[in-house]
């Protein structure tokens, strides 16, 4: 009874790609690119407390650092290809990996954020689509007119309307469980654990998502409220 | 003590396996898992039945051969404790148990409880070793290892190979398993010479295998019988990061997945040869 057979691929050679490992180190570092570019569009977000001259006059501003916009762009765009591309292929081997489940099977220790990243992920995504069509292209304005340019408008009348507002606020519930899970898991990925330093790790992630999360949701609520009209 | 046991029962890999319910009236609540098995096992021959097919050898929770689900959880609700060492009274009076094998493409089923766990013996077979020169034993002391670290490398090294890992993870992964047989020898001054292919042949090969990927979910370190803490994963991670990059011109070699087994020797030999 021989453990092993030849190989009649010997020869192959593994590239880092290959690997399920090399797979999750590109995605924590397409995830931490995504995540530092949610931290600055809160940043850049929160200012519409500020008033409508501040707020537009910021989208404007982004508007005028041309190239450096577009490379933030093709970065983000290169970084979601390669995030999604990673957990297509890691889910398909997932599916593989075990035909016939159990006809009983309980979790014992993991969060149900991490269990659900495979369906957080793929709403976000739509979300994100969703969004871009419509404050970025305007395709979508529900409600209202769409004016270019006139950013504090289109969001203001945008949330006006109920359902954007609850898909919006869906979906940023969402990105706080998948940051949750990502942000201490990134450091897992690229070989970081420490018997003390991952504890706190953990509850920082927990933290940061909820900050992240409210910070977002805070504004179809203050528009709903009145607050921001 | 009375319990229902609905054991999975599949004659072989290719027929199709069912449940079947039995009743074991006299359960004595300091027997172990195995114990209760053999138990019905015995009630089962005597009525002219198979018995129910389970592997074990120790039977104090050292050798890594027993294990399968109870109610979902690998290795029965106790932390820490494998099928042999789990006593029946953690259980209660006229429970059901539902107990089937480790499920797993890379874990082939072999017979009702009983899978084939050679993807392991190949994982460890492309580099779970140190490479030395035998002959007579080493001066103790000639390497100092400090307490701390001869301690972490023994947790890793604690791993029985059973396979709680894989059952328990929800993508079928074997990085708990590969994590600790690279970490127990990876963080030694012996496991230095070969740390990086070491990572390298090992993780290729855990990946040429029919084992889903790591997500970082956690499920493997709380099923598993001694307690690997995740932190051997982040080493395998570590170790392979560094070993793509300082080993990138050397080739890795993986071993092609055999679940077939062999049905006797293929030399050729003359039964009627004299001598």
């Amino acid at each position: 009874m021989s453990t092993t057979a030849v190989s009649l691929r010997a020869n192959r050679v593994v590239g880092f790609w290959d690997s399920t490992n090399g797979k999750k180190v590109v995605m924590a570092i397409t995830g931490a690119i995504l995540f530092l570019f949610v931290i600055g569009h809160l940043a850049g977000n929160l200012q519409i407390y500020e008033g409508p001259v501040r707020f537009n006059g910021y989208a404007h501003f982004l508007h005028t650092v041309g190239e450096l916009l577009w490379t933030v762009r093709v970065i983000l765009i290169a970084s979601v290809i390669l995030h999604i591309t990673a957990t297509v292929q890691l889910a398909l081997r997932k599916k593989r990996a075990r035909p016939i489940g159990y006809s009983r099977k309980q979790a014992i220790a993991s969060s149900y954020a991490s269990r659900t990243m495979y369906w957080s992920g793929p709403i976000l995504l739509a979300f994100v689509i969703f969004h871009l069509l419509q404050f970025t292209a305007g395709y979508i304005h529900p409600g209202s007119q769409f004016i270019e340019g006139d950013v504090y408008h289109n969001v203001v009348a945008g949330f006006r309307v109920w359902w954007v507002s609850v898909w919006y606020i869906f979906s940023m519930l969402l990105l706080g469980f998948h940051l949750r899970h990502g942000i201490w898991s990134m450091f897992q990925s690229i070989g970081f654990n420490h018997p003390r330093h991952t504890p706190i790790l953990k509850v920082a992630a927990l933290v940061i998502a909820i900050v992240i999360v409210l910070g977002y949701i805070s504004i179809p609520v203050s528009v709903l409220l009145g607050i921001v009209k | 003590m009375k319990l229902t046991l609905k054991i999975w029962r599949q004659k072989n890999t290719n027929e199709k396996g069912r449940f079947v319910s039995y009743t074991v009236d006299n359960v004595n609540p300091d027997m172990s898992m195995l114990e209760c098995l053999d138990v019905l096992n015995e009630t089962l021959i005597e009525r002219g039945e198979e018995p129910v097919a389970f592997e074990h050898d120790c039977r104090e929770g050292i050798c890594g051969s027993c294990g399968f689900m109870i109610n979902g959880i690998p290795h029965g609700p106790m932390p820490a404790t494998t099928v042999c060492q789990l006593t029946m009274r953690h259980f209660k009076d006229g429970q059901e148990l539902t107990i089937e094998p480790w499920r797993a493409s890379a874990f082939p089923l072999i017979k009702d409880l009983v899978v084939d766990r050679r993807s392991f013996d190949r994982i460890i077979a492309s580099g779970g070793y140190i490479s030395i020169n035998t002959g007579n034993a080493p001066d103790a002391n000639s390497i100092p290892v400090g307490k701390d670290i001869a301690d972490k490398a023994m947790d890793a090294a604690a791993c029985i190979g059973c396979g709680a890992c894989v059952a328990a993870c929800p993508n079928a992964s074997a990085a708990l398993f590969t994590g600790a047989k690279i970490a127990h020898l990876s963080i030694l001054p012996q496991g230095q010479p070969e740390r990086d292919r070491r990572a390298l042949q090992m993780v290729a090969q855990m990946n040429a295998e029919n084992f889903g990927g790591c997500t970082n979910i956690g499920e493997c370190t709380a099923a598993c019988p001694k307690e690997i803490p995740l932190e051997v994963i982040a080493t395998m991670n570590r170790d392979f990061i560094r070993g793509s990059w300082k080993e990138r011109d050397s080739t890795v070699r993986t071993i092609t997945p055999m679940t077939e087994w062999s049905t006797g020797s293929k030399l050729d030999i003359d039964p009627h040869a004299t001598s």
